[in-house]
């Protein structure tokens, strides 16, 4: 695995099998009395936050201090210091404060990667900008796994290999070949769908975009995903749904006529719903926009995954800063 | 598992096969003389099942933990003997102690082992650790910081395939299947079935990784 992670382009198919497999074992330690283990003792992660979040910074510190590193926020907001500059002082700061690892959140796309030139510790992408969040990605292909692999799910008959029935309940070892997930909403804006693209397919999966052609970004013809506009005929032969949130905070222009013409055309709801196959599962990177792009009863069904995502976001950033911090500093 | 006991020509103890071991199929057998032969292994564990029945009373309470990699098989032979013997089920379980090991920063971050404890827990039980080789004992004082992680056993003792000296850390075994007597720099493999594709232990004059 790179020193680093920024992209989830930069993981191979075995770094995202051994983080996902990794994350597997650690999810047992949550289950016991006590829920930590000493790994990281003595080490130093600092999370550093240019936009507002609550689940993404909670999961870092959670994550971080199972494994008994020592953590700390540091939130820029209100900080008035023209962006380029004030990370690059920031990025000094942390240099002098012996950081073994930041974890950076910020609002301006490449904001993860430039700060990877200027710190000596590991950098984790927790979002930046409209660009990735390679985490949430992880966390994701790991919910997938686990769900259908729970299930023995996916049903026979199709002509696809899929070692994920034969697993075992947590999924271990296996990829997701051939998993058909579909992914709707506002990608524009959305860094969880860039990383999930290139995520999933680096896993095996066949991801299907569904938006308005306005919440398309210009080059999704070259990603490694198929686009396509009409979600109910999408449904039927998705394995995953996973709905994004509608940005408005990032929204600057007219993207479609209505919220309601939105939630007619790409919102799920019940009856959408049952278009999906019996084992299909509906997910949502949070926050949920509830009455938009996902009914309330939606969310709250049993084929709903929100809840594990959120538990299992912690185990994967766990399993990540194992990988990245835990063994003697990696060659590049 | 345990074979019916086949008529070999060489002792329980102190036979070096120099003869090359078969090779399974699909994986390498490094280099090494042979200083446990599958029977002496099989009459090892043996041995310790017995072992462990008389120091425990008849296996009350005894539940096996496996160090990954080979310990794991192993464990479930001991336990398998001595369902055998005493119609008694022995738990047996797993036990990954990467997270704990205090040698993690000298070599790229590894793939965690399985942890997998019996559903009764460990509370109050007489734990057996097994391994395959015991060497500095960081590995075992490793599995007993995980151990007490896992919850508060009555006692915990330990059960090796091989000892070959060299300790770096107070620590002893309770059951031993050979005794190895070795060079530091010499190194000894550990081969089972259920992983290498056949049982043996060979020893290698070192200069290898280990």
């Amino acid at each position: 695995m790179k020193r680093h992670l920024i992209s989830a382009a930069d993981l191979t198919r075995d770094d995202a099998l051994l983080i996902l497999d990794t994350a597997a074992e650690l999810a047992g330690v949550a289950a016991r009395p006590i829920k930590k283990l000493p790994t990281l003792r003595g080490r130093t992660v600092v999370n550093l936050f240019f936009e507002d979040s609550t689940r993404t910074r909670i999961s870092f510190e959670a994550a971080a201090k199972r494994l008994s590193a020592d953590v700390i926020n540091f939130s820029a907001k209100g900080s008035s210091v023209a962006k380029g500059e004030s990370l690059k002082d920031t990025a000094l700061t942390l240099e002098a404060m012996g950081a073994d690892a930041v974890v950076i959140r910020h609002s301006a796309s490449g904001a993860a990667h430039r700060l990877a030139e200027w710190v000596r510790g590991s950098v984790v992408n927790a979002g930046d900008g409209t660009h990735e969040h390679p985490t949430q990605a992880l966390l994701d292909a790991f919910t997938i796994r686990q769900r259908l692999a729970r299930q023995g799910a996916v049903p026979d008959g199709r002509d696809v290999p899929h070692d994920l029935r034969d697993a075992g309940p947590d999924g271990r070892g296996a990829a997701l070949d051939g998993v058909r997930v579909t992914i709707v909403g506002d990608v524009l804006h959305g860094r969880v769908a860039r990383s999930n693209v290139l995520l999933l397919s680096t896993l095996g999966a066949e991801v299907t975009l569904v938006a308005p052609p306005t919440l398309l970004p210009f080059a999704v013809g070259s990603w490694p995903c198929s686009v396509g506009y009409d979600l109910d005929a999408e449904l039927p032969k998705s394995d995953v749904v996973m709905m994004l949130r509608v940005q408005q905070e990032r929204m600057t222009a007219a993207y479609f006529p209505t919220i309601r013409e939105y939630r007619r055309r790409y919102g799920l709801d019940a009856g959408r719903m049952a278009l999906l196959p019996g084992h299909a599962i509906v997910m949502h990177p949070g926050p949920m926009n509830r009455g938009m792009e996902i009914a309330a009863d939606v969310a709250d069904s049993p084929r709903s995954t929100v809840v594990d995502q959120v538990a299992n976001g912690v185990t994967v950033r766990m399993a990540v800063l194992y990988l990245l911090l835990g063994g003697a500093e990696a060659a590049s | 598992m345990c074979a019916l006991r086949p008529q070999t020509g060489h002792h329980d103890t102190g036979s070096h096969d120099t003869g090359s071991p078969p090779v399974p199929p699909g994986k390498p057998v490094p280099p090494g003389k042979e200083v446990l032969s599958p029977d002496e292994i099989r009459r090892a564990l043996t041995r310790i099942a017995h072992e462990i029945l008389e120091r425990t009373h008849g296996g009350e309470g005894v539940i096996l933990l496996g160090i990954p990699t080979r310990g794991v098989p192993l464990a479930r032979r001991v336990a398998g003997r001595i369902g055998e013997f005493e119609g008694v089920t022995i738990p047996c379980g797993s036990l990954d102690v990467t997270m704990h090991r205090d040698d993690l920063r000298l070599r790229p971050a590894r793939a965690l082992g399985r942890t997998e404890v019996p559903p009764d827990g460990v509370d109050g039980k007489t734990v057996v650790l097994v391994d395959d080789v015991l060497f500095s004992g960081r590995t075992v004082r490793a599995a007993l910081d995980a151990l007490n992680d896992l919850g508060r056993p009555r006692s915990v003792q330990l059960a090796v395939l091989v000892d070959r000296g060299h300790r770096e850390l107070p620590l002893r075994a309770d059951y031993v299947g050979k005794n190895l007597p070795t060079a530091q720099r010499e190194v000894v493999h550990v081969l089972v079935t259920e992983v290498d594709g056949q049982d043996s232990v060979l020893l290698s004059p070192g200069g290898g990784s280990r």
